[in-house]
């Protein structure tokens, strides 16, 4: 299968959040996923897109967050990207005792990291975080 | 998101129905604190769950920023009615070490002591 890829941009608002999940996991579903991982899937994209809104812009409305996604062979490939303020320690926020600030407790990385294949967390202090992540499906992983 | 609250004795029935995101998060978080503020004698939480499609770790925080309150208050939480996804969720968390689930809202009102009344 040739690769298929979609683009989307959003502002940084709460409210875009469970678009993204849902844009996500319609897309994710052209590959052969069962529905438990589609809902992993949701998870991980929804607490990729909260830190964006929450750490990399702090509750600023009007940034922009990038998600990109591909689909090659049984690979399904998504990235969310802002350009906020970056991580300066990410193998402390990998930890899920990492405080936030917020009630959160640094579970959404946890989440993210359980329910994908891979994971990469690519950021720069003032400039912006990266968070790559793959999944396939299990029944052929 | 749509909350429906009920006292019953010391426990807060919380109804939820819809997705429990970053962006839902504050209603809930603020519906129960306006009970826990007003009824000093609460000291116990049931969260029915049946109508939640998804939940996310801003719903665990709100769950778990609640727990810490009625904890205080020698109190306990109990979630009714999760799916399979929202469980694997709470396992995932800790959650489950917290608290305890039951499959029917009405099996946690009677682990409770509230039910029928």
């Amino acid at each position: 299968m040739a690769k298929n890829s979609v683009k989307m941009e959003m502002t940084s608002r709460g409210e875009n959040i469970a678009f993204a999940r849902v844009a996500v996991a319609a897309f994710a579903a052209q590959l052969d996923f069962t529905l438990a991982e589609i809902e992993e899937i949701k998870v991980a994209i929804s607490e990729a897109v909260s830190n964006c809104v929450i750490h990399g812009y702090q509750n600023r409305p009007d940034e922009m967050i990038v998600i990109a996604m591909s689909i090659e062979e049984n690979r399904l490939q998504m990235s969310v990207e802002d350009f906020g303020i970056g991580i300066e320690d990410i193998e402390a926020a990998m930890q899920p005792s990492f405080t936030t600030g917020e009630e959160r407790m640094g579970l959404g990385l946890v989440f993210i990291n359980s329910f994908m294949t891979e994971m990469e967390l690519i950021s720069t202090p003032g400039k912006g975080t990266l968070v790559r992540m793959v999944k396939i499906p299990e029944n052929l992983a | 998101m749509e909350l429906a609250f009920e006292k019953k004795n010391d426990t807060l029935i919380v109804r939820i129905k819809g997705e429990l995101d970053m962006h839902t998060a504050d209603d809930l978080r603020q519906g129960i604190e306006r009970y826990l503020q007003d009824f000093p004698s609460l000291k116990n939480m049931i969260l029915e769950l049946k109508g939640v499609g998804f939940i996310d770790s801003s719903g665990v925080g709100v769950i778990l920023g609640r727990y810490k309150t009625l904890r205080q208050r020698n109190g306990k939480i109990g979630a009714a009615a999760l799916s399979p996804s929202i469980k694997r969720i709470f396992e995932l968390s800790g959650m489950l070490k917290i608290m305890s689930v039951y499959d029917t809202l009405t099996d946690a009102e009677r682990a409770f002591g509230i039910a029928g009344r």
